[in-house]
């Protein structure tokens, strides 16, 4: 396309999005959008129309944590922008690529509490990496650009983009302009210059902390994945022999069946995880946040530990705990430049003697595995059990997307990961009905990847919708229901805390029938209760590939998720699954 | 109160629309509190200058400037400890000024190198323009003549000079 040619602000936007490299938008029409949808007609877009303007977010969201690239999503003014800020601020807190186009009322208009106007910018300043109002159709090609850039350097993010109807609407003198590929040259943001390169004295003294550190833990956050770092990172703990830990957003960035890997921290994570960190002497913080729910109480938290925290993020650094060497940079750099210095301080035989550690871990590992007590006959399913059967029943790169409570800590602690970006979640919102939408958007975008939902009743409730945009779509996910007819971290924490007083938890056993539910979506349904069921219903899942589809598993509700380290405690009184208890008091 | 609390940070931002609110909404969501605020234009049309004070006591500065810089349309920050900057702040205020304390007042400001902007047989409306501190002083020692109404800019300041 050349530059110079007359169009209205509308094919430009669409024009833009082509020339950004877009292939999938999740949008949802309205009346201030109209003309933006009109030239999509004629564009190599691929626009998938979702039932609520959250699902259209979310599954940006999916597709840009398995694809890597940035999600996009479109919607129209007021409601259609209201209703996409909680996937907004999930991007947000989770660092998610993301550009979401919003329509709005004629710019004259703004201010008048027009028909379907909101402050739009206003509203989701708080909740994105940055926001635009476009005043004048000749910057679209600019201002796409700049979100774009803003989406996905640095620390990634969302950004939104709200366009006035006049400057889009071909109707409108005000929407004339002439086209020019935006590139870098055209950008105006001079105060945006995110920095990647580590600092080479500060990589070094790291280096130095490494090799003399006796009991160091690797602690990986969802930043390596954002790095593309996960074979750096390989590199490096196979370099210096230091155990792993995973967290919720990061796992899968290095292989459960690794020797070295001690799999996930915090409130959920394992004995060994969560005790390594707590009597570890160096931390290597790679692209971790330092989030409460892998702290526990803060200053209980790892008290023997230094520091070294590398972050993109600079505000990161020191924000939580105190480091005793921060580095700003991307991670993949800064992992490649502590290798490069580990070389010149003489390799890995300089390294202090760790073999005592190596075993106090492992034996940690044998004693305090992951456990639960497997169903009696004529009871419940156990979730863990469903998990188990659903690992075992697909190949090791399947996409697992999960929504928020019991059923994504048995995923994140049962599932093992061992491919990056095959693990989707909402670790930092928490935001119930995520894995839907989002398990869509990542099949969009992988369509030759296997894409499971492992999903909760409650959650399953609050977006089951977007299986109709599926199945008309033709996007077959499957959905892997764990139906206990609970809000079950919700009865936990009362049952545990609030002395069993269940306070609005029971969603009610029989209704809804999601077996029918599922049906009238168009998805192929089954509803497994037995055990011996549960494998063949995930190999008849499996079979089936012309629509999405919904086992229901139906769940034991008295099942808690452990180990858990209670609100407000140190994560030294991290509690097992009680059939450890007792050994771990011993261990005291 | 240790004067050494307050800190100045010049920011230099873009001058478009929202950046006031985007910089407000950030101290308000991360708890920081801002002692004053002054907002205007640049040398250049492109970019405004917010200057504020924080104390140093209340919020983590490095976290106050670090979340700063995470901003798109700032585009400098300037940290300035009190040792560092010269600071200035203007006041407008109406005094009370009748026959009989008229003189006393206007003694006063004759020492204190304020300015007398207006005035009639009841009231003089001034300005005085000094650093935080003095500028409370002085309204102290107006207050006994009865202030009608007074408005204070907040602090500006530049960095000292060797």
């Amino acid at each position: 396309m050349s530059d110079n040619q007359q169009m209205s602000g509308g094919e430009a936007l669409v024009k833009s999005l082509e020339h950004e490299g877009v292939d999938v938008v999740f949008g949802y029409p309205g009346g201030a959008i109209l003309p933006v949808y009109d030239p999509i007609i004629d564009s190599s877009l691929r626009h998938i129309l979702v039932r609520h303007e959250q699902g259209a977010g979310h599954m940006a969201e999916g597709y840009a944590h398995a694809t890597g690239e940035p999600g996009v999503a479109m919607v129209t003014s007021g409601p259609g922008a209201t209703n996409i800020v909680t996937p907004l601020a999930d991007a947000f807190l989770d660092s998610v690529p993301m550009v979401c186009i919003t329509g709005q009322v004629p710019y004259a208009a703004i201010g008048t509490d027009a028909f379907q106007e909101c402050d739009t910018t206003g509203i989701t300043m708080a909740v994105t990496k940055h926001n635009f109002l476009v005043s004048e159709a000749q910057d679209i090609p600019r201002i796409i650009h700049e979100a774009f850039h803003i989406a996905t350097t640095g620390r990634p993010g969302p950004v939104l983009v709200d366009i006035p109807k006049d400057i889009v609407d071909p109707t409108n003198p005000r929407s004339d302009m002439n086209w020019y590929n935006a590139t870098d040259a055209d950008m105006q943001l001079p105060g945006y210059h995110p920095e990647t390169e580590g600092d080479r004295e500060l990589i070094r003294q790291a280096a130095e902390m490494i090799r003399d550190a006796e009991r160091p833990v690797l602690y990986v956050g969802g930043g390596i994945l954002k790095a593309r770092a996960a074979a750096a990172l390989m590199e490096l703990a196979e370099m210096v022999q230091i155990p792993v830990v995973t967290t919720l957003m990061a796992r899968g960035a290095f292989p459960d069946s690794h020797d070295l890997c001690l799999g996930m921290p915090g409130m959920h994570g394992n004995y060994t995880a969560v005790t390594a960190m707590q009597q570890s002497d160096l931390l290597i913080s790679l692209g971790a946040r330092f989030d409460d729910r892998v702290t526990g109480k803060l200053d209980g938290f790892a008290p023997t530990a230094k520091i070294i925290h590398v972050d993109i993020d600079p505000a990161e650094l020191g924000k939580v705990r105190q480091y005793n060497v921060g580095i700003q940079g991307d991670c993949r750099l800064v992992i490649e430049g502590i290798i490069t210095a580990m070389r010149e301080l003489g390799g890995t035989e300089v390294q202090v003697d760790r073999s005592a550690w190596r075993s106090t871990v492992s034996g940690w590992q044998e004693k305090f595995p992951l456990t639960y007590e497997q169903s009696a006959p004529g009871e419940k399913l156990k979730p863990q059990y469903v998990i188990e059967e659903l690992r075992d029943g697909n190949p090791s790169d399947t996409i697992v997307a999960s929504g928020v409570g019991q059923h994504q800590m048995y995923t994140s602690q049962w599932w093992k990961f061992d491919h990056p970006y095959t693990w989707i979640n909402s670790g930092g919102l928490g935001t119930m009905g995520f894995s839907i939408p989002a398990a869509i958007g990542a099949k969009a975008g992988m369509p030759d990847k296997r894409v499971w939902a492992v999903d909760g009743d409650g959650c399953f409730q609050m977006t089951a919708q977007e299986l109709v945009t599926a199945s008309v779509e033709n996007i077959p996910i499957k959905v892997a229901l764990l139906n206990n007819s609970y809000l079950g971290m919700v009865r936990q924490w009362q049952e545990m805390f609030y002395e069993e007083r269940y306070s609005e938890v029971y969603l009610q056993e029989r209704v809804p029938d999601y077996i029918k539910w599922a049906e009238a979506m168009g998805c192929a349904a089954i509803r497994v209760e037995a055990p011996e069921e549960v494998a063949p219903a995930i190999e008849k899942a499996n079979e089936i590939n012309d629509r999405p589809v919904v086992v229901e598993f139906v769940t034991d509700a008295r099942e808690n998720v452990f180990p858990m380290v209670p609100a407000g405690a140190t994560n030294s009184e991290l509690v097992v699954d009680p059939s450890q208890q007792a050994l771990l008091e011993g261990e005291s | 109160m240790s004067a050494d609390r307050f800190h100045t940070i010049v920011t230099t931002v873009e001058n478009k629309p929202g950046v006031l609110a985007r910089v407000a909404g950030l101290f308000s969501r991360r708890g920081f509190n801002i002692e004053s605020l002054a907002v205007a234009p640049s040398d250049d049309d492109n970019f405004s200058r917010i200057t504020f004070t924080v104390d140093v006591e209340s919020a983590p500065l490095e976290q106050v400037v670090k979340q700063l810089n995470k901003l798109i349309n700032v585009v400098d920050i300037r940290e300035l400890a009190p040792a560092d900057a010269v600071s200035r702040e203007l006041m407008l205020v109406t005094v009370s000024a009748d026959a009989e304390h008229r003189k006393e007042l206007m003694e006063l400001i004759e020492d204190w190198r304020a300015y007398v902007l207006a005035e009639n047989s009841e009231q003089i409306m001034l300005s005085f323009s000094a650093r935080t501190e003095r500028l409370d002083e002085f309204e102290e020692r107006l207050r006994p003549f009865g202030i009608a109404e007074l408005q204070r800019t907040g602090r500006v300041a530049l960095p000292s000079l060797d």
